[in-house]
């Protein structure tokens, strides 16, 4: 059963070929009897997903179920999740167990998806690499020696080692597509505000935004179809219909206009990495879309940019953390401030702190037009480079990653080396753009990803345009060696 | 360049709530400032008349109605703290008898 896409899993299920208890238990035999090398769950929901996949076999055989209903699925454990212990990667949250579900979690669990558990990733999302985890690192399918990216490389893991067919993820700065290519998966950042935020752990709020990690653009179309709503609990959700996702997937792209960016192709960039994007691309020519060169003249100020206003906001966001209403706590307290400082020293890893103290700093008095207000300005610039570009072309198209999966360790100790990671991906962040990855190649057996960019509210689009990349090619079709 | 020095640190720490030893102070400082560095980039580019961007689809803050929606969850939030008793949350004392 695992060897098939979430859409031939829903079709079967709707057919009775087997019934999700069935679907369901045998995922569960996979990530108990797997998930021992990848590290790629921090907790599994057996008990809750028998008794769910149960539920969803009743509203099967009734005949009139949603697509996703008996579909077993697993959440990045930054979802709140009601009842479930959601860590966020954090010893701070080890023992939160929240009283409630976020609104993309009710969402799928209304349409009768199945919650095998909670995977693993970058402590509060902060990482490329899944290293910074309280859980410990999480190793790729692929190569067990390298790391799977980051923050969501649980979720990455999980479905590139086929113990879930599907899972949640969330991407501030790549964090979806940057896993989604060292894995050989599909990867979909939606447009800032498309999915909602409420019940997603902060980290950067102007930048957050949850999204899909699957094997097809096929599939990552039926999630989004059901995860997207307006919340009016999320003072960012966008009041916008929720378009059918699957309907433009089979839609011709002759005279798709595909615009490259130069500042993608640089130095940096490995040339193995380059030659399958260029492959890639040639793909699309073959099927009748156009190519021109384009140019993002601020890209080399993303990382940059995003370095001040993801370390501001997430300095904000986690001053809730407090040691007083729920999280961690240290032992014996002298005074207040002490019950506070020790509860954040240690229920904090080194690089979450890291960006608090360098949030702090931007936002401190006296510097924070140099670097706050500064960086907020050349945000601007970036929208506008990208405004500019979709004048001229229907989509962007480039490298994920600089590279293929590195070595567990090889970057750990450097941050702004790990910062590097995600230069290409950082820069639709920051303007709310959606895009995804889609797996084009192999560079040493491992896999590295397309980047197409999107305009606003695109994702039919873009998800038509890398599905038909996937009737051409069997990159995403591929599964990592020692998978049975 | 910016530099953060050890004693800049402190101060830092203490406005983070997060404790930094003496011992770490220079290690931290170190790494802070090489993001500082990376971002320093940022003084290069042409700002003049380019008006600050705080939201990526450039929309106000949508308002609600102000009315009362929740419904009363205390005992909920409250099994999940480290410390409560009698329905309040427990902390050091802060004012002397």
């Amino acid at each position: 059963m695992h060897d098939q896409t979430m859409a031939q899993l829903a079709q079967a299920l709707q057919r009775g070929d087997f019934s999700s208890v069935e679907l369901t238990r045998h995922y569960l035999d996979r990530i108990q009897r797997l998930d021992s090398t990848y590290n790629s769950f921090i907790t599994v929901t057996e008990t809750q997903a028998l008794q769910q996949a149960a539920e969803a076999d009743r509203r099967l055989a009734q005949g009139d179920a949603p697509a996703l209903c008996g579909i077993p699925l697993a959440h990045k454990d930054l979802f709140c999740t009601d009842g479930v212990r959601t860590s966020c990667g954090s010893k701070m949250l080890d023992n939160f167990v929240p009283p409630y579900s976020a609104t993309l979690v009710n969402n799928l669990q209304t349409a009768g998806a199945v919650m095998l558990g909670k995977t693993n990733m970058d402590e509060f999302a902060m990482g490329s690499s899944n290293e910074t985890s309280y859980y410990g690192p999480v190793k790729n399918p692929w190569a067990v020696d390298c790391v799977p990216g980051g923050s969501s490389g649980g979720s990455a893991a999980a479905v590139a080692a086929r113990l879930t067919p599907g899972a949640t993820a969330s991407d501030t700065g790549g964090s979806i597509r940057q896993p989604a290519a060292l894995c050989g998966l599909t990867g979909l950042k939606p447009t800032y505000g498309r999915v909602s935020r409420w019940g997603m752990i902060a980290f950067a709020s102007s930048l957050d935004q949850a999204g899909t990690l699957t094997r097809t653009a096929e599939d990552s179309a039926l999630l989004l179809n059901t995860m997207a709503s307006f919340d009016p609990k999320d003072s960012t959700s966008v009041d916008q219909p929720v378009e059918d996702y699957t309907a433009q997937l089979s839609q011709p792209l002759r005279g798709l206009k595909i615009g490259l960016p130069k500042e993608y192709f640089g130095p940096g960039l490995h040339p193995e990495t380059a030659a399958a994007v260029d492959a890639a691309v040639k793909v699309y020519t073959d099927l009748g879309a156009s190519v021109q060169e384009i140019s993002l003249p601020h890209s080399h100020l993303a990382v940059p940019v995003y370095y001040v206003i993801g370390p501001a906001e997430c300095s904000a966001n986690l001053s809730r953390f407090d040691g007083v209403r729920y999280g961690y706590r240290c032992d014996d307290p002298a005074d207040l401030m002490d019950l506070y400082q020790r509860s954040r020293s240690e229920g904090f890893g080194e690089e979450v702190k890291r960006r608090i103290l360098v949030g702090t700093y931007a936002l401190s008095a006296g510097f924070y037009d140099a670097y706050y207000s500064k960086a907020q300005k050349v945000r601007r610039l970036i929208q506008q480079d990208f405004i500019d570009a979709f004048k001229q072309v229907d989509v962007i198209m480039g490298p994920t990653s600089p590279s293929p999966a590195f070595a567990l360790g090889a970057k750990s100790q450097d941050p702004v080396a790990m910062y590097l990671e995600d230069i290409y991906t950082i820069a639709t962040n920051l303007a709310g753009l959606p895009a995804l990855s889609v797996p084009c190649g192999l560079v040493d057996n491992k896999p590295v990803g397309l980047q197409i960019i999107g305009n606003y509210f695109a994702e039919a689009r873009l998800l038509n345009v890398a599905h038909q990349f996937q009737q051409e090619t069997d990159f995403h079709a591929r599964t990592a060696p020692g998978i049975d | 360049m910016a530099t953060v020095k050890p004693t800049d640190i402190a101060k830092l720490a203490h406005l983070a709530r997060i404790a930094v030893s003496e011992e770490q102070a220079a290690d931290v400082a170190d790494r802070i400032t090489e993001v500082l560095n990376l971002v320093d980039q940022l003084q290069e580019a042409d700002t003049d008349g380019v008006e600050p961007m705080a939201h990526p689809l450039d929309t106000a803050q949508r308002l609600r109605a102000d009315q009362v929606t929740e419904t009363d969850q205390r005992e909920a939030f409250q099994a999940i703290a480290p410390a409560v008793e009698d329905g309040l949350y427990l902390v050091p004392r802060v004012i002397d008898e």
